[in-house]
């Protein structure tokens, strides 16, 4: 079961109840989650751990509203989600929601400001506006004077570091990131999770990211640990970095 | 949304942008085809109009015999006498003047030149009704009509094939048993609809004609010229009632004449080369089908190509019908160019082949912008379906696509 809200703790911005995923009919179904109940609050940063096939990517969809539970409930600060419909559930992730991922994912051939921009322009903003909070958002990451360059153009933990801009460009509810390390050396993946830790303990932007790398990990203040489909341990991070 | 969507369009087109010539060369061709084909047909039907025109203005041609054309039969229809013209010109309120007219073959000669033509004896009217005009010397008057005198006006043709350069007023022409003076020269109208030469053609005075060369008092067609804005319809079929109590024919009997409003040829071929023009048109509206064919190909490779770029636009938040959008837009702009780019082709290919075929550079707008919103609709019909496919597309494996 959840935790029962302490007094005078974050309200719940996330809330699994009794989630469970099953991929498949028949012969053929593979259940990846299994009545999975997971609350998570505003300001947190939250470690979700586990081995491959343990369910923690399709969590992150779930949690990305991305793909519908089968069965239970997920709440978005108390909105079934899965309930909403699939335009419903993008118009969620446009204006709450921001995705960092494992293999950045930026436009090809398009510059780094005009890949924060992009989720700007979804939001309707004004040409001004979007170019103003775009390289804002840049700066946020130290990659302002790389504003002009296309992807091909800059390193690994750069094209990362222009994907997390991407996603806070847009003030998000909650940052997720699915194993936004897994491509990077080392020094580049503890440069780049001292700036996510720092987005959190500064701005105080709630994060979700899914990692198998106890290092990684480390930065969160809580860890979720994920076997077989179902929550294994829940716990506050007591070595954070 | 749509001013960045057009942007975005333009910007994924000048990334590829061989590609992108290649996709809308079907459409580019099909539009430029298209027009150029009615842009050809419109100048070569002025053209006939023109020349329909250059035989008379709002002319009548009455001959004798049941019809014109193939299988004209003349049996039992005796020729016109110049009191029928004269009656013509008395009885029917809407004719400004009628040339009766005899004409035979002859051969003219001058000093060492001879040459084979049609001599055509009429009134003064006969320029009148001929569209005619005088490029030197005078047309013959009412006395010299009435003496039957020998003087002719000569055509352009004649004037060259006799006369070289030479100037022919005044000269005395020889022809059969009688010589006449040239007193004017003709105009040249150049070939008629049917591609005769017109001015290949000698005018003398009825009367010289029909004593000296036809032999008799015949008048073998009547030309007559209807009023500007008269009803031409009510004169020709005023003359015909005229002529069948002239010749006696009575009620049950059918005309053993015919009255032949000039309009007709000119209906009979404008409708011959438009007819023509949509055929040559709808085979030309075949490559835009093809056309659009190959934009719908182009567009599913390129949704292949751009699943992961699809997957990303969703996570961000995406609607279904912007992504959708995003494509469709992709593929009008696309098509639309390539509608432009055939117009321009299609001006100028115009321009050059009515200049190689001799007939008028005539533009038409309407055809121009139905081209245009034709090639715009080939990239919403063809650009749908693939549009469709990467709006449907989940996000997740789409992100996952490599």
């Amino acid at each position: 079961m959840s935790a029962i809200p302490k007094p005078g703790a974050a309200p719940a911005l996330i809330e699994f109840r009794g989630v469970t995923k099953i991929y498949g009919q028949g012969q053929a179904a593979f259940q990846a989650l299994d009545g999975v109940d997971l609350t998570i609050r505003e300001g947190e940063f939250v470690a979700i751990m586990g081995p491959s096939g343990s369910g923690k990517s399709t969590a992150m969809n779930i949690l990305g509203c991305l793909d519908s539970p089968t069965n239970g409930s997920y709440l978005f600060r108390g909105v079934h989600v899965e309930r909403l419909s699939r335009d419903q559930r993008a118009r969620l992730r446009r204006f709450y929601l921001g995705f960092v991922f494992q293999g950045f994912n930026l436009l090809a051939r398009t510059s780094a400001l005009e890949n924060v921009e992009l989720p700007l322009i979804y939001r309707g903003l004004a040409r001004a506006e979007r170019h103003r909070r775009a390289l804002q958002a840049l700066e946020a990451v130290g990659l302002a004077e790389w504003a002009d360059h296309t992807p091909a153009e800059l390193s690994g933990g750069q094209q990362q570091r222009v994907a997390i801009a991407r996603a806070i460009v847009t003030d998000p509810a909650v940052l997720l990131a699915d194993e936004p390390t897994g491509n990077l050396d080392t020094a580049r993946s503890r440069e780049l999770m001292e700036l996510i830790a720092g987005l959190n303990r500064d701005q105080g932007i709630t994060i979700a990211m899914v990692t198998h790398e106890p290092d990684m990990a480390g930065y969160a203040g809580r860890l979720v640990h994920f076997v077989d489909g179902r929550v294994d341990s829940d716990e506050p991070n007591p070595h954070r970095r | 949304m749509l001013w960045n969507t057009l942007v975005l369009a333009l910007r994924e087109i000048r990334r590829n942008l061989m590609r992108s010539f290649l996709t809308v060369l079907g459409i580019v061709i099909g539009v430029a085809a298209v027009i150029t084909m009615v842009t050809l047909g419109n100048g070569a039907t002025v053209m006939v109009s023109e020349q329909i025109s250059s035989l008379g203005s709002n002319l009548l041609m009455i001959h004798p015999g049941k019809r014109m054309g193939p299988g004209r039969d003349t049996s039992g229809a005796s020729n016109f006498r110049l009191a029928d013209a004269e009656a013509i010109a008395r009885d029917v309120a809407a004719v400004r003047a009628v040339a009766p007219t005899s004409s035979a073959g002859v051969t003219a000669v001058y000093a060492n030149e001879n040459w084979s033509t049609t001599v055509t004896g009429s009134s003064g009217d006969y320029f009148t009704v001929g569209n005619w005009t005088l490029a030197e010397g005078r047309a013959f008057n009412a006395a010299e009509q009435r003496a039957g005198t020998a003087v002719c006006v000569i055509g352009a043709t004649v004037r060259k094939q006799l006369y070289g350069g030479q100037d022919p007023i005044g000269t005395k022409l020889r022809m059969k048993n009688f010589s006449c003076e040239v007193i004017g020269l003709l105009q040249s109208k150049g070939q008629s609809a049917m591609g005769r030469d017109q001015d290949d053609t000698i005018v003398m005075p009825l009367r010289t004609v029909q004593r000296r060369l036809a032999g008799n008092q015949d008048v073998g067609s009547i030309m007559v010229s209807v009023r500007d804005g008269a009803d031409t319809a009510k004169a020709q079929s005023d003359i015909e009632r005229l002529m069948r109590e002239r010749r006696h024919i009575a009620a049950n009997e059918d005309d053993n004449f015919n009255v032949f409003d000039t309009r007709q040829i000119a209906e009979t071929l404008t409708g011959t080369t438009r007819v023509l023009t949509a055929l040559l048109s709808a085979v030309a509206a075949v490559s835009l089908l093809v056309g659009g064919i190959g934009i719908m190909n182009i567009m599913l490779v390129s949704v292949t190509e751009r699943t992961r770029e699809i997957g990303i636009r969703m996570a961000i938040g995406a609607l279904e019908r912007e992504v959708l959008l995003q494509f469709l837009v992709e593929a009008v702009v696309l098509s639309s160019l390539g509608g432009l780019a055939g117009i321009l082709l299609a001006v100028a290919a115009s321009l050059v082949l009515a200049g190689v075929m001799g007939v008028p550079f005539i533009l038409d707008p309407a055809i121009t912008l139905v081209a245009f919103l034709f090639s715009a609709a080939v990239g919403v019909v063809f650009g749908y379906f693939p549009a469709r496919r990467a709006a449907q597309l989940d996000p997740i494996e789409a992100l996952r696509h490599e």
